[in-house]
């Protein structure tokens, strides 16, 4: 532990898993997730854990809610046409209330769409992941390490809130080669008990996990239980990235990939004397919506860039809340916007220059 | 004074909510019964399913864990390969296994998941209120078959017990009925060795249940056995499916 | 040097992939921000098979690249794909083993490779991408020879290290041409 080493962002995560003290993989082949499946195929077996190639999606997300139910830290991956059949465990999961962690490498779509990175899941992720008054807590890494140190964090959170948590990269994440470090590793033997596991009611009242709840009072009142834990994530769980507020008058949003991209326009636009900073969301549910609300009162307007036809500017516009103008600059279907692209949209709302 | 006849442990006191004549009670009680006799309630996980059946955890006073429709056997490999050493089984309805968990039970039974299913087949959607099912019969009249199911326009019933008996994960596969106390017994027993062959380890082992539906089949359960004895019997034969022990 | 934009392009079985993980892992020992983002999907069994390296002494923002500063053609269609890709007063490594063609570019400095010739005078057809690697970092630096040689068995899957020596003499042959 503690060394660096050059690996892809998929392995990493997985990697991570295992350091996280995951033992379970359920999952389906698809691309660009798959080097996450192939490396716990023989790294679980190694640890005493289980990975099992499912006939679906819909089938591995169902055996994650087992193994959720069951007590385990369990991990399922998956690109974005696979996390919509995912999406039936994972209403299932989130009603019963179940730490799982959900790994989505995004490529274009709709439908069967591309497998080049994008982000056009950002709504699937943070609001519309499937039927039902839920939320799951959404990470965004944007670099190997930070893709790592979020996947631990991931079922920490997933715990926490005994909630479905969302890891949301796309194939660019996935498929390049950082230097990481492990410097966290849990036994899943130090682990806290999961008192409502389904392990068997040995000497106790048994256990049941449940979404099914067919008194509407009785199913309202679970509703807000859930409510609950969303507010107190937002109370708690909101992260972000910022650079350049202090003098900045244009403020670039954008997480993952596109913040990376972003970073470089930024570079480019402040050589010749644009002053623009930079938020990037971690965490897309709970969204930052305090820190751009206040950013709001200092500078001229926002460009928000994305790699969708503009998902993530709707969360913007109402943390903004009309204060500011809020621009959109966005690339889709796999194309990635080139820093250079959105330093002429920095140009064009005009971004004032020294 | 000594207790003739009661309730088994692995039922709770809650009071089933089927249909007079319904035979989801006896199936119900006959495999809390095998539970009770081979002292495993408290290592036991119930997957209950989606269907007439969806409030099994309720009824079953062990572990629960309730699926989502048709894929309680995906459910029960993730509980069972956390608790490798529990006893895991799942209680279906036809249309949770034989139509829309058809993928999940095949590829449970084609891994030899070392599970148990209990597969209660009546031939029609109880829950839903009487629709057409994979397995209702040529000529049944259900409300989504208001002329009777065609096989030009549905096919044939699907006989999924024999499907899956050709599987080289399966260890033991039997059809029993429940329309008499003859058939009642030779359903519990079944329904034990099913539970038994878990227990040593030795894979999937599945019974189909033959059961009524009187309220949607539209007759008393004293005609709705009947209707299953001389209707649903001569389609679906009782009878060991697949037993690898004895080399079937 | 404070950061170097690189760009490997060839056809699948050329190592093209591996050269660039090589440089990055080199990058990564020497204490560098470095990052490797490779083309993935059809594309790379359909014919050229490319990765942007980056090296860099701060963090980096973009793993990937509009201009690179450096671009590596191993064959003729990856120098068409990446020619207008070269920064002007940036370098062109090309491999003139298998690319004939002149360069249509007088901004840039194209520096000739015969890999493909050296590679099999070392006597090992499919190191011609370590004899392109050895030009490379003779040429520009980035990082240091010593470097890349060590990171080699670390680089390399276990069933390639009969290949190690044979590899740093590629290396070494290929530094000698620039």
């Amino acid at each position: 532990m503690g060394e660096k080493v050059l690996m892809k962002g998929n392995e990493a995560i997985a990697e991570a898993a295992v350091k996280a003290g995951c033992r379970y993989f359920f999952g389906y082949p698809i691309t660009p997730q798959n080097e996450i499946p192939a490396y716990l195929s023989w790294r679980l077996p190694e640890v005493g854990g289980v990975f099992l190639q499912a006939e679906s999606e819909v089938a591995a997300s169902n055996m994650v809610y087992g193994a959720a139910g069951a007590g385990a830290r369990v991990l399922t991956s998956s690109s974005s046409p696979g996390i919509s059949l995912k999406a039936e465990g994972i209403s299932y999961i989130a009603g019963a209330e179940l730490p799982a962690v959900i790994v989505n490498m995004m490529r274009g779509g709709p439908g069967l769409g591309g497998i080049q990175p994008a982000q056009s899941d950002y709504f699937q992720a943070t609001k519309g992941m499937a039927h039902g008054d839920f939320h799951l807590l959404v990470l965004a890494p944007s670099s190997v390490q930070e893709a790592v140190d979020l996947t631990i964090d991931a079922f920490a959170l997933a715990d926490k809130y005994r909630n479905p948590v969302m890891l949301l990269a796309d194939g660019m994440i996935g498929q390049m080669m950082e230097p990481v470090e492990f410097t966290r590793e849990i036994d899943p033997e130090t682990l806290p008990d999961k008192p409502w596991a389904t392990n068997g009611a040995k000497g106790r009242e048994k256990n049941i996990i449940n979404s099914l709840a067919l008194d509407p009072a009785e199913l309202e009142k679970h509703n807000l239980k859930l409510k609950a834990k969303y507010d107190q994530m937002k109370e708690e769980e909101v992260r972000f990235a910022s650079k350049g507020l202090d003098d900045a008058e244009t403020v670039i949003v954008a997480y993952g990939t596109a913040a990376r991209i972003a970073a470089s326009a930024i570079e480019l636009a402040r050589q010749v004397g644009y002053k623009v900073g930079l938020i990037r969301p971690i965490t897309l549910f709970p969204f930052p919506e305090e820190i751009i609300n206040q950013t709001a009162d200092k500078v001229a307007n926002f460009l928000t860039i994305e790699m969708s036809t503009g998902q993530m500017i709707e969360d913007v516009r109402l943390a903004v809340n009309g204060k500011k103008p809020v621009h959109f600059y966005g690339r889709t279907g796999g194309m990635i916007p080139s820093p250079e692209e959105i330093f002429e949209q920095i140009k064009i709302i005009g971004g004032a220059k020294e | 004074m000594k207790e003739v006849a009661g309730k088994p442990a692995a039922l709770t006191d809650k009071p089933f909510h089927y249909c007079p004549g319904c035979t989801h009670g006896i199936i119900h009680r006959l495999t809390a019964e095998v539970i009770d006799e081979l002292g495993i309630r408290e290592e036991t996980i119930g997957i209950a399913p989606v269907g007439c059946s969806v409030l099994a955890y309720e009824y079953f006073d062990c572990d629960m864990h309730e699926a989502s429709h048709g894929r309680a056997p995906a459910v029960a490999t993730g509980v069972k390969r956390v608790h490798p050493d529990k006893v895991v089984f799942t209680y279906q309805g036809d249309g949770d296994l034989a139509s829309i968990g058809t993928a999940e039970i095949v590829h449970a039974a084609n891994r030899g998941e070392n599970i148990t299913t209990i597969f209660v087949n009546n031939a029609i959607y109880g829950m839903t209120g009487g629709q057409m099912a994979p397995t209702t019969l040529i000529d049944q009249k259900t409300k989504t078959s208001p002329a009777g199911r065609s096989r030009e326009l549905t096919g044939s019933p699907l006989k999924i017990s024999e499907m899956l008996s050709v599987l080289d994960g399966v260890t033991y596969l039997e059809r029993v009925s429940v329309h008499d106390t003859k058939h009642i017994i030779k359903a519990k027993k079944a329904i034990k060795k099913a539970f038994e062959i878990q227990l040593a380890g030795k894979g999937f082992a599945m019974v189909e249940v033959l059961s009524t539906c009187p309220t949607n089949w539209g007759m008393t359960p004293i005609e709705a056995m009947k209707w299953l004895e001389e209707n649903m019997i001569p389609i679906y034969k009782p009878g060991v499916l697949k037993d690898i022990e004895d080399g079937e | 040097m404070v950061k170097e934009d690189i760009i490997f392009a060839g056809f699948g079985g050329q190592g093209v992939m591996l050269m660039g993980r090589l440089l990055a892992y080199a990058g990564m020992k020497e204490d560098r921000h470095v990052s490797w983002m490779p083309s993935y999907g059809p594309e790379m069994r359909g014919g050229t098979a490319n990765c942007t390296v980056i090296v860099s002494d701060k963090e980096i923002p973009s793993p990937l690249t509009s201009k690179a500063d450096i671009v590596v053609a191993m064959n003729l269609p990856s120098l068409l794909k990446f020619l207008d890709k070269v920064k002007p007063g940036g370098k062109l490594f090309i491999n003139t083993s298998l690319i004939e063609e002149d360069v249509a570019r007088d901004d840039i400095e194209v520096i000739e490779v015969n890999a493909n010739d050296i590679a099999l005078e070392v006597g090992e057809g499919r190191v011609a991408n370590m004899v392109m690697l050895g030009a490379l970092i003779n040429k520009v630096g980035i990082v240091k020879m010593d470097t890349i040689k060590s990171s080699l068995s670390d680089v390399l899957s276990k069933r390639n290290h009969d290949l190690l020596e044979v590899n740093k003499q590629a290396l070494d042959n290929g530094a000698k041409l620039v």
